[in-house]
This record gives C-alpha cells, sequence and structure tokens, in this order.
C-alpha cells in the first residue's frame, strides 16, 4: 500500500478541477493545488480577501505585500483578474457564486459535517477567518486531509467531536489512502490506492463503506 | 471650499476619546493606517473597543495599539496568527475581550450598518458555537441565524489615492475592509499615499465615494518617504 504525498494528493484534486470554474483554496495544503492545475485550463482563482484570477508567487525581490492572499503570503494577479473588497468577496461564496472551494480539516462526519476551525484546546486562541462562510458558501465543498492523525484516529468519523464549521457541507473527501464521496446515505469510496481493500478500509476508519457509484 | 484634508495624522484623530468604537482596516499589514494608530497611541486614549479583521501583526499599527495597552475589546475574525503575540499576551492575561466573529459575517455586519439595515439573515455559523444563543430562521428551505449591524464612532482606514471631496481608490488586496468601515461609522479618516485634485480619479473607477469620507490625511509611503529623506540628505 502506498499512501501518497501531500504534493499527490494535491495533482490528484486537481486533475478533477475542470475548466471554467470559480475555485477559493483555503489555506495549507489546499494552496498546493494551484501548483498542480493544469496548464492549458483556465481556471478562475479567488481569494477571500478580495482578488479573482490569483497567481502564482512572485519572483523573489518583487514580492507587493498589498497583493497578497488568504495565508498573507505575496501572490501575483493574472491579466484580467481584479480586486474588490471583502464584502464583495464573502457575497461571492455565501451567494454561490464560487463553483468549488477545497478546505482542510480536523475531522469530517459521513453526513458531511465540517471541523476545521477550533480544537477546543482550552489554551488554543479561537480563530475561524472565513471558514465557515466558505464551507457552506460554496456549490460543492471538497475537503483535502491525511486521513489518520499521527496516533492513528481516522478524520472521517460517524460524527465530529471538534467544534463544527459548517452542518453537512462537504461533498467530497480526498485523502492519502482514498478519496471518498459523501451523499445522503453518507460515506462511500470512489477511490483506493493501490494495495488497499474496501475491508482495510472500513477496519481502519472504523465505519461501514461501500463504493461510490463515481467508482472510475 | 470643501477641503477634507487635514494637515497631520494627529489632527485626524483629534476628537477621538476614551471608550470610543473605532473600525480598523486591514487584512494582516495590507491596507492597515499605521500612521493613524501612531498618532491614536500618542493621543494616550484608552479602553477603545477595535474592529478589524485581525488582532494585529508584528509591531506596527493594531498590534502596537494593543501592546500599549488601550484595546479593551476586539471584534474580529482572526485573531490568532504567527506573528500576533502582543494580541496573545494580552488575552492570555484576560486584559482583552474577544468577540470572534465569522469573516464574512464581520464584513456583511459592518455593510449592514453602512447601509442602514436593521439585522441581516445569514447562513454562515448555523449550527456552530459561534452562533449560540442567536436567533435564527428557515427562509426558502435555508436556515439563517440573525446578525445585527456592528456600528462604529470612527474608522481608520488606508487608501492610494484621494481628492479634497474624499473620493477614494485603494491598491491591490489593501482594499479589504475600507470601502464597508467607511460606509458604517459616522466619522471615516482615511489615509492616503498620495493626494489628488479634483477630477483627477476617473469617475468610472471612484471605489469609495467622498459621501462616506469626512478626513483625509497624505501619508507618502515609507519607500517614498525614504527616497524624499535621501534627496533632502543630498541637497
Amino acid at each position: 500500500m502506498k499512501r501518497l504525498t501531500r504534493d499527490q494528493m494535491a495533482a490528484r484534486v486537481a486533475r478533477d478541477i475542470p475548466e471554467g470554474v470559480y475555485v477559493n483554496l483555503g489555506i495549507g495544503l489546499p494552496t498546493k493545488v494551484a501548483d498542480y492545475l493544469p496548464k492549458e485550463r483556465e481556471i478562475f482563482l479567488q481569494s477571500e480577501n478580495g482578488l479573482l484570477g490569483m497567481g502564482p508567487a512572485p519572483a523573489p525581490g518583487n514580492e507587493d505585500w498589498d497583493l497578497i492572499n488568504a495565508g498573507k503570503q505575496p501572490v501575483t494577479l493574472l491579466p484580467g483578474g481584479c480586486y474588490f473588497h471583502h464584502a464583495d468577496s464573502f457575497a461571492m461564496m455565501r451567494g454561490g457564486h464560487i463553483d468549488i472551494c477545497i478546505l482542510g480539516a480536523f475531522q469530517v462526519s459521513v453526513h458531511g459535517d465540517l471541523a476545521n476551525w477550533h480544537t477546543a484546546d482550552a489554551n488554543a486562541i479561537p480563530a475561524v477567518g472565513g471558514a465557515m462562510d466558505l464551507a457552506i458558501g460554496a456549490k460543492r465543498t471538497i475537503v483535502m486531509m491525511e486521513l489518520l492523525t499521527r496516533q492513528g484516529e481516522s478524520r472521517l468519523v460517524k460524527s465530529c467531536a471538534y467544534p463544527l464549521t459548517g452542518l453537512a457541507c462537504v461533498s467530497r473527501v480526498y485523502t492519502d489512502l482514498a478519496v471518498f464521496d459523501i451523499g445522503p446515505n453518507g460515506a462511500s469510496v470512489a477511490e483506493m490506492v493501490e494495495g488497499l481493500t474496501l475491508d482495510d478500509l472500513q477496519n481502519i476508519t472504523g465505519l461501514p463503506l461501500s463504493l461510490s457509484c463515481n467508482v472510475a | 471650499m470643501i477641503d477634507k484634508r487635514v494637515r497631520s495624522t494627529v489632527e485626524a484623530v483629534s476628537d477621538i476619546v476614551d471608550g470610543a468604537k473605532i473600525m480598523v482596516g486591514g487584512f494582516g499589514t495590507a491596507g492597515m493606517p499605521d500612521e493613524l494608530i501612531d498618532a491614536l497611541i500618542e493621543r494616550g486614549v484608552s479602553d477603545l473597543t477595535i474592529i478589524s479583521n485581525n488582532a494585529g501583526n508584528g509591531e506596527t499599527g493594531l498590534a502596537a495599539l494593543i501592546k500599549a495597552g488601550r484595546v479593551r475589546k476586539i471584534i474580529c475574525s482572526f485573531p490568532r496568527q504567527t506573528d500576533s503575540h502582543h494580541f496573545d499576551t494580552r488575552y492570555r492575561a484576560g486584559e482583552i475581550e474577544l468577540e470572534l466573529v465569522p469573516q464574512g459575517n464581520l464584513a456583511a455586519r459592518i455593510q449592514a450598518a453602512g447601509a442602514g439595515l436593521g439585522a441581516i439573515f445569514s447562513p454562515t455559523g448555523f449550527g456552530t458555537l459561534l452562533a449560540q444563543g442567536k436567533e435564527t430562521r428557515e427562509i426558502d428551505g435555508i436556515n439563517y441565524v440573525l446578525e445585527y449591524p456592528l456600528h462604529a464612532d470612527f474608522a481608520l482606514i488606508k487608501a492610494h489615492r484621494g481628492d479634497r471631496w474624499g473620493n477614494l481608490i485603494y491598491n491591490k488586496t489593501a482594499r479589504n475592509f475600507g470601502p464597508v468601515m467607511a460606509m458604517a461609522a459616522k466619522t471615516t479618516i482615511a489615509q492616503i499615499s498620495e493626494f489628488v485634485p479634483l477630477g483627477a480619479l476617473d469617475p468610472e473607477s471612484v471605489v469609495t465615494p467622498g459621501i462616506f469620507v469626512q478626513r483625509v490625511v497624505e501619508i507618502a509611503p515609507a519607500s517614498d518617504r525614504a527616497a524624499a529623506a535621501r534627496s533632502v540628505t543630498l541637497e
């Protein structure tokens, strides 16, 4: 069994993003997806802080600190790109104009509940940013995460133990071991890495799983 | 003749008093009105309530105001960052109150205040900790949370160019909360990098109409100031 690296996960997600869609990439692992989008496809990247048509990082020395992404890293603007204020940016999400939003997660439930903003640790300072708006606003909310925690516990769960970001909002979960579809009947398996069986996957997640009708 | 220009940042903030509710523009350091906040620190007011996306970055702007102990409460979406140490310290010491608001709700509540709306129903946050105790309603099969507008006494924002009527344009993603905060505060003070004559801004491209701005103060960007200082030295 060969689990996917983080770069391979990003490449796997990128393969499924079609031409012409408006996409928001969350901070952390989802940001990597931008590096793997096929050059021949025109895909609009939106950043919550107010730009559409986001380009790659600038060459060293060309950073403009007034031109940053949601993670506050310097980026560039593609020809045709534009700027807008925060209320418009979040109207793009809540208003259903963003086709796909890709987020990281602490946990996702088989019903599509998402937990990705707060560990509920008493010492942690809570911060939410745009996570709750993104989770429920996009037409399709996709999660990418490693399936297991460092302690070996499944992050795909029957019901989230961490505080929720959004209810029943996730439709697909890409992990290093498998891709899951979330539907009205719970989670099903769309894809597994070589050498992994449905039984293995049920054992490590502790969840009853079936094969998705989307299996390639 | 109407001229909303003031000569200095100190003059611009001279009527801000203890206990004021102040919106501060910026997403991280982009659009953060550092020089206006420096003037506010110098003025010595305290017990402030701040509405901003973050809770300060590094040592400048809002971070410096928090470090100086002038902020009683902050309403923001994303306080915890790698460089928010001044907020972190005060928060852990129980010296600053935090109201956490999802970022889109923050923008929408500020915009609602500026637009004169009594409240909004937002789908964001429904069923989460941040909607606990709030009124909800199902409309056309979707669940919404009742959110009230966020007003302020003052908005301190940073724009790129402005004229004497207060019309503003911004620089790239430094626009962020500027336009909605300008609408929502009783008094909006904009620091601008460049003052231009009336008519110089393309009316099709004005982002914040001057009706939302009460004062502008020109602060050349740091790189320009450094260049100006060098040229002075040369002379």
